[in-house]
């Protein structure tokens, strides 16, 4: 447990995250570990969980059926993999891949609902850090989106 | 007159008549991916070399065909072999394509206001390269190992749309060999096989370490992936006056006569390609001027 | 506005000898050139003689609007400027600027081995004198040197004249360039004709000027002659019915490149480029790369071209201003606000011809004075709401 909690106010998606929320959290996370190639998960599951990488890299892609899986993002350490358990119908849109090996903290998507439903003030905290990295997740792949360096000819 | 500083003005070694070309001949000519080639030249009519600074161009004619402005990718301290990196687009482009060594080519340059190396000195340098971008700054990087301990930090930011669009590959691996210098390379999107980063290049600027308040940081490549990653330099608290971008208009003539690269006030050929932001900011939110 | 009292003594040259000063300059190797009448209008073209001057002609211009009219007399310069200008012998139209061959040994560029013409220009307004300086700045004063356009100035010889009346749409006064001349020149003429006596009042403008006054019958102008010269010119001046407000443009261009007045501007504006076609101080050209039909020699070209042009701004993938309100707006933000970022000074020098050779008579005297207008309108809205 002690150590859990470590891992959590040290990932920079908790920072400055009031130290009174951080038993409540930890009591949804675990420690998780997935070999090379493993998904952490996979297009039209549902979505119950999120991840905080520790270590490793997660690819996000989307299979196409003439060309194969293709990777719209690539998430490092210190990243957040997953936010469709925020948002019903809590549903995975993508898959996630372990590129090699990644240690990671998942989060019990049910159980954090359930507690910023009893805390609001949690709910907030939690709101707060996620619309951050939906908006650069937005920017990005609207850049992404505008193809910059397709040939115009 | 603009009061701001204008980027350096090297000194140019230049023909009587700036309109006429110099015949070069090509030495090598190598595919670097599907529709982007570099050529090797060496001049042709036992003149000089043609020495430049990092970020000019030359205005390269094709016989018959007509002549584009393209910026030099080689070493600056090597300018016996002139070298640039073209990316085939229009009808003078895809001519040059076809060429081969013994080839002859017209070159008329150098042109243009070079990276602020100068200004750079005692600084973390930030390049930051989208798509063809990489070719003008190339030599700022070759400039910058050649006098490492000038610098601080030093990071090179690589944007493509894809693993197959990359350039200069081999010389990245080279790149990513130093110890002191850091290569983050990323791809708008990749099939299964990438291990390396996907995403925007400006999701790279998180990764590279950097002091905002002494940073030098030089953009080149599309218009919009530059400005965006200026938007995210800012939220990084680096300040306008240590970005540079380097810009493109149409050019018939590269000496601030034809009119044609005139964007507000500025000669993209005289005040230009290379231009600290601050002198750019008020140009940037208008359309069609 | 007061008349500069020269300090120099004027010289005075009879109607009947100025065909003396014409051959003067011819015997020197010069090409001279004048106004001469033709296709209804007053345009620049070789003179051979006084005599194919356009005399007892004069014009009348309004937006949109050019006629030839008989004169009641026969004053040789009895008129201003029509659509040509200086720019068509100093920064010609269309220019071979070099060839190409390719053979065996490959690629050989050749330059143009032909001398740079000499020519003597005749009847020079102040506004276009002031329009030369502007391209000097434009082609001689930057990193860069036109050596066409420098050769053939070098070898110009430049014959003056002094406005004795104000175009139907000039507006050199709100410019500071004219209507006097006063440098630039050689020597600056300035007709009278009164009842029996014709003759032009002479100012030397350098040696070269002294040089080929001396060689022709002349004396000094006395004080009655000289101040019907100075007549002459105030007349010019208070005809003048054009005004631009001309300061400050650099400023008020550059807070309006959003105005909703380029739009309206727009629904007029034909984007045909005549207007960059007359104007004495326009200078943007393209060059044209051909071949001949063996492939073996190739050329290049340099041609006038025009910001209205669609592909002007043409980058990979479109043009850079699509929009026809958008190259109205470039050109004029240009002439009258940009121009001094780059050159220190206005592009423009008020001689009107944009406005009479514009074939829906667009004037951008009328079109800062809305900008103007409406600016303050707003103010006054605001400062009422406050």
């Amino acid at each position: 447990m002690e150590n859990l909690e470590r891992y959590l106010a040290e990932h920079p998606f908790f920072r400055d995250l009031p130290p009174r929320y951080l038993p409540l959290i930890v009591g949804c996370a675990s420690n998780v570990y997935f070999d090379p190639g493993e998904f952490l998960f996979r297009e039209g599951q549902e979505a119950n969980a999120f991840y905080l990488i520790r270590h490793g890299q997660v690819a996000l892609e989307i299979n196409s059926p003439s060309r194969g899986p293709i990777i719209i993002q690539m998430l490092n350490e210190g990243e957040v993999a997953g936010f469709s358990w925020l948002i019903p119908p809590y549903l995975w849109r993508f898959d996630a891949r372990a590129t090699g090996l990644v240690r990671a903290t998942a989060l019990d998507g049910r159980c954090l609902r359930a507690k910023c439903e009893a805390d609001h003030d949690l709910g907030y905290e939690l709101l707060k850090r996620f619309s951050t990295i939906l908006e650069e997740r937005l920017q990005s792949t609207r850049l992404q989106l505008l193809d910059v360096y397709s040939n115009p000819s | 007159m603009s009061t701001l500083t204008p980027p350096e003005y090297p000194a140019a070694v230049l023909p009587s008549d700036p309109m006429l070309p110099r015949p070069f001949r090509i030495l090598r000519a190598r595919a670097e991916n599907a529709d982007t080639f570099t050529l090797e030249l060496e001049p042709a009519d036992r003149g000089p070399a043609l020495t430049f600074a990092p970020g000019q161009f030359t205005m390269l004619y094709i016989f018959g065909v007509g002549e584009v402005p393209i910026s030099i990718s080689g070493d600056p301290s090597r300018p016996q072999t002139l070298v640039h990196t073209v990316r085939a687009v229009g009808a003078v482009t895809r001519a040059m394509r076809q060429l081969k060594p013994g080839d002859m080519l017209g070159v008329r340059g150098p042109f243009g206001a070079a990276w602020p190396m100068e200004a750079a000195a005692g600084n973390d340098v930030l390049l930051i390269a989208g798509g063809i971008g990489l070719a003008p700054l190339r030599p700022a990087l070759y400039s910058l190992l050649a006098q490492r301990d000038r610098y601080g930090k030093i990071a090179l930011l690589i944007g493509a749309r894809s693993p197959e669009d990359l350039i200069f590959r081999k010389e990245l691996e080279k790149w990513r060999s130093h110890l002191d210098l850091d290569v983050l390379v990323t791809v708008d999107h990749a099939t299964g096989a990438w291990r390396g980063n996907v995403g925007v290049v400006t999701t790279l600027i998180g990764r590279a370490a950097f002091d905002p308040m002494h940073l030098t940081a030089m953009l080149c490549g599309p218009e919009i992936m530059m400005r965006f990653t200026v938007q995210e330099l800012f939220k990084r608290e680096v300040p306008a006056a240590s970005l540079y971008l380097s810009m493109e208009r149409n050019m018939k003539c590269a000496l601030g006569f034809c009119g044609h690269c005139q964007w507000g006030p500025e000669f993209i050929c005289l005040d230009g390609p290379v231009f600290r932001y601050d002198r750019l900011a008020p140009l940037f939110g208008k359309r069609e001027v | 506005m007061e008349i500069s009292q020269s300090a120099r003594s004027l010289a005075l040259i009879e109607r009947a000898d100025l065909q003396q000063l014409l051959e003067a300059l011819q015997n020197r190797g010069y090409q001279t050139i004048g106004p001469v009448a033709r296709d209804g209008a007053i345009v620049y073209d070789t003179l051979a003689s006084i005599e194919d001057l356009p005399a007892g002609w004069t014009d009348e211009q309004e937006p949109g609007r050019y006629r030839l009219k008989r004169r009641e007399d026969r004053k040789l310069f009895g008129y201003v400027v029509g659509p040509h200008s200086w720019k068509r012998f100093l920064h010609p139209s269309a220019i071979r600027l070099w060839q190409a061959k390719r053979d065996a040994d490959g690629l050989r560029l050749i330059p143009n081995a032909e001398p740079a013409p000499r020519y003597a220009f005749l009847g020079v307004r102040a506004c276009e004198l002031r329009a030369i300086a502007v391209q000097d700045r434009v082609f001689l004063s930057r990193k860069f040197q036109e050596p066409i356009y420098a050769q053939r100035r070098a070898n110009t010889f430049i014959v003056a004249i002094n406005c004795g009346q104000a175009g139907g749409t000039c507006f050199c006064v709100s410019m500071h360039s004219g209507p006097q001349a006063k440098e630039g020149f050689d020597l600056a003429l300035t007709e009278v004709l009164e009842g029996s006596r014709h003759y032009f009042v002479t100012e030397i403008g350098s040696p070269q000027g002294a040089e080929v006054l001396a060689q022709i019958p002349h004396r000094e102008a006395t004080p009655d002659e000289q101040a019907a010269a100075e007549r002459e010119i105030a007349n010019a001046n208070a005809q003048m019915g054009r005004t631009m407000e001309a300061d400050g443009l650099q400023a008020l261009l550059r807070r309006n490149i959003e105005h909703p007045q380029w739009d309206k501007v727009a629904e007029r504006c034909l984007n045909c480029g005549n207007c960059t076609m007359v104007c004495p101080t326009c200078f943007c050209t393209t060059v044209e790369d051909t071949t001949d039909l063996t492939g073996e020699t190739a050329e290049r070209w340099r041609h006038w071209d025009s910001c209205f042009t669609l592909d002007f701004s043409y980058i990979h993938g479109g043009n850079a201003r699509s929009n026809p309100a958008a190259r109205y707006r470039q050109w004029i933000t240009h002439k009258l606000g940009t121009w001094h970022d780059q050159f220190g000074e206005s592009g423009c020098v008020g001689c009107g011809r944009c406005i009479t050779w514009c074939p829906v008579g667009i004037d951008i005297t009328e079109e800062i004075a809305a900008l103007r207008r409406s600016e303050s309108a707003s103010k006054e809205r605001t400062d009422g709401e406050s």
